[in-house]
């Protein structure tokens, strides 16, 4: 590998500036959360002494929470407690905040995972159909089916799914992650249900959430999909108009070859974005998907701080998902700078 | 050209064409209705564009129209008759306060109409406002006002507007207004990128030479520019900001009860989902037919508004 010290060089070079950018981005996140926090029309002092407190046990409250300092300060202490990763308690759970996104984030994780996979899966080949066979029934179906995943209400299909398929055909377990009955009989390693169960050897277990995991994640799946293949197919067509690709075909080259090898080769690295951008907005998708199916993730988390009000809850959740999205789009970023030799000048 | 054998109206029809399509026009209204006819035969001429024209207008239609054709009154319950299924008293059944879906449906249009409506008109001017200032001033301004951006960009959309109305409350004004705040980024970045391709160019330097200010080369000359790319942005926004609502309507977060808000239908019919199917896959459906309209719509007028990216 005679390149790689002068690759690395390259990327070294715009490293500081990229996490420059990132930093700012996060503290960005970070004010808007604080200013949410600051005009929520709940008093937080109020919250805490009720009100019935003497206007003493109030000051001395206001005092205690930080409340009486300048807004800068507030918003200082504010950032250190978050880099200390300290979001304050849950009123809904008596928990840290942080304790309990570390329970519920696997189970979004793996449900966004899964369904990347399967539009990743799914999505690419379609793309590269719909290119080759451009204008031709292959690509009016492509278009279709993406028309109707960017026009559709993702809680809606997860809806008619569970009607269908729960409901009607009984071929899908119901909402949850997994069976009541097999609750909590895997130790938690990594948190990923499937993935426990294997570890410990329970198959029963590992084929029930895998069960459950079915109907949502090819849900969630599908809008990836729609995505992916969309993009796939424009990127294709840009690479097949190009003059290398009809010098590859006038040296004889097989077709498959020129498509699979020359074209889909160049198109790897846009796609590498694109699969980025799907996988963090699966974060996004995922909050309504795990309401429709009662699946204990993030988004579901989220929701139900956010109709009882849970300020900590929510703006922890907010700043934990603006955080993977900016880590993601960071990562894709950095791949791209590696595998793509004129991003690096 | 006068052709006798047509009959008088066809050629009057015929004469307006030549006037609109004549390469050497008289007037200014003559240019102008000419290029706007060849916009539009462009567009007609785009079968899926034409679809998606008549699903918005239809929904416009509907919502003007909706207490002169909706059977029932959308808010006032009927405990007698809920949840019936489909007959021809109640075409689309009824739901769990026996209250007519499809009257709800056909009222529902008007909150979808006023949502879109809203949030456009606050989000477009802003991004136009933010992004035009931030490439036409350049330096200092356009970094400062492009890492604001950035920064609203670098978050997923719903999650933000969730935040949003954390704070503010749930009810369909703080939606609209948590939606306009997590849209208005694109438009700001697309406007920037015309300013900057216009902002040197010959007819600038010339108004500035006969002696407008910055507000009027921004105002006039500028914006009117970068229009026609911000339109189709918006439209194709359209049927994400439908789904946003929709979907903070269906979390309980949107639209209240009784406001017969199609996000806010699926909620309420959840429970029955099993037994009653209608109730809460209704009013969906007519979420997915306006996103589509608005779908189709926005990649027409990308066509012919920007050729530059056609047929991808």
């Amino acid at each position: 590998m005679k390149t790689t010290p002068s690759i690395m060089a390259g990327i070294g070079l715009k490293i500081p500036a990229i996490f420059f950018s990132v930093a700012l981005t996060f503290l960005g996140l970070l004010f808007i959360t604080f200013f949410i926090g600051r005009v929520v029309p709940i008093d937080p002092v109020l919250a805490a002494v009720g009100d019935r407190a003497t206007p003493e046990v109030y000051e001395r409250m206001r005092i205690e929470l930080g409340l009486h300092l300048p807004l800068y300060q507030q918003f200082w202490i504010y950032l250190l407690k978050v880099f200390q990763g300290d979001f304050g308690m849950s009123v809904l759970t008596a928990n840290p905040v942080l304790k309990d996104i570390q329970r519920v984030f696997p189970a979004t994780l793996e449900l966004a995972t899964v369904a990347t996979a399967i539009g990743v899966l799914v999505g690419i080949p379609f793309g590269i159909i719909g290119a080759v066979f451009r204008g031709r029934w292959p690509d009016h179906i492509l278009r279709v089916v993406s028309l109707f995943g960017y026009s559709v209400p993702v809680f809606w299909l997860g809806l008619v799914g569970l009607l269908i398929f729960y409901g009607r055909l009984d071929i899908a377990p119901g909402p949850g992650r997994i069976e009541v009955f097999y609750e909590g009989m895997v130790d938690p390693v990594t948190g990923l249900l499937v993935v426990d169960a294997l570890l410990a050897g329970e198959w029963d277990i590992c084929k029930n959430a895998l069960a459950h995991l079915v109907l949502p994640a090819s849900i969630l799946g599908y809008f990836s999909t729609a995505y992916i293949s969309r993009m796939t197919r424009s990127f294709m067509l840009d690479q097949l108009e190009q003059e290398y690709i009809t010098t590859a075909r006038v040296k004889g080259i097989a077709e498959w070859r020129v498509i699979c090898i020359h074209a889909l080769g160049n198109v790897r690295i846009p796609l590498i974005t694109v699969v980025a951008l799907s996988y963090a907005s699966l974060l996004e998708g995922s909050v309504l998907t795990e309401t429709v199916f009662a699946w204990p993730g993030l988004g579901m988390y989220l929701t139900q701080s956010l109709l009882s009000a849970d300020m900590n809850a929510v703006l922890g959740a907010t700043i934990v998902v603006g955080g993977v999205f900016i880590g993601v789009n960071l990562l894709s970023d950095l791949l791209y700078k590696i595998f793509d030799p004129r991003a690096r000048m | 050209m006068a052709n006798n054998e047509y009959p008088q109206q066809e050629q009057t029809v015929d004469g307006l064409r030549q006037w609109l399509l004549t390469t050497t026009p008289c007037s200014r209204l003559q240019a102008r209705a000419g290029r706007s006819y060849i916009a539009w035969l462009s567009f007609t001429r785009n079968r899926l564009a034409v679809i998606g024209l008549g699903i918005i207008t239809l929904l416009v239609l509907t919502a003007v129209l909706a207490p002169l054709i909706a059977p029932y009154h959308p808010n006032v319950p009927d405990l007698e008759q809920r949840l019936q299924t489909m007959s021809m008293e109640h075409w689309l059944g009824t739901d769990q306060l026996g209250r007519d879906i499809l009257s709800r449906i056909l009222y529902g249009s008007r909150l979808t109409l006023y949502v879109v409506v809203l949030v456009a008109i606050i989000a477009a001017p802003l991004g136009l406002v933010v992004g035009t200032v931030a490439g036409y001033s350049g330096g200092l301004v356009d970094s400062v006002l492009m890492r604001i951006t950035d920064i609203f960009l670098a978050f997923p959309k719903l999650i933000l507007a969730l935040a949003f109305v954390a704070a503010l409350g749930p009810g369909i004004e703080n939606a609209i207004i948590a939606i306009a705040i997590t849209s208005w980024p694109p438009y700001a970045r697309i406007a920037r990128a015309e300013t900057i391709t216009l902002r040197n160019s010959d007819f600038i330097v010339a108004a500035r030479l006969q002696g407008a200010g910055h507000i009027r080369l921004i105002v006039h000359h500028i914006i009117p520019l970068c229009l026609s790319s911000v339109i189709v942005r918006v439209t194709l926004d359209m049927a994400g900001i439908i789904l946003t609502a929709a979907g903070l309507g269906f979390l309980g977060l949107g639209a209240q009860p009784p406001l017969p808000e199609w996000g806010a239908m699926i909620a309420g019919g959840r429970q029955f989902l099993l037994d009653q199917w209608w109730v809460a896959t209704l009013p969906g459906i007519a979420i997915f037919i306006v996103s589509l309209g608005f779908n189709l719509l926005g990649d027409g007028l990308r066509d012919v508004l920007d050729p530059r990216s056609g047929g991808k």
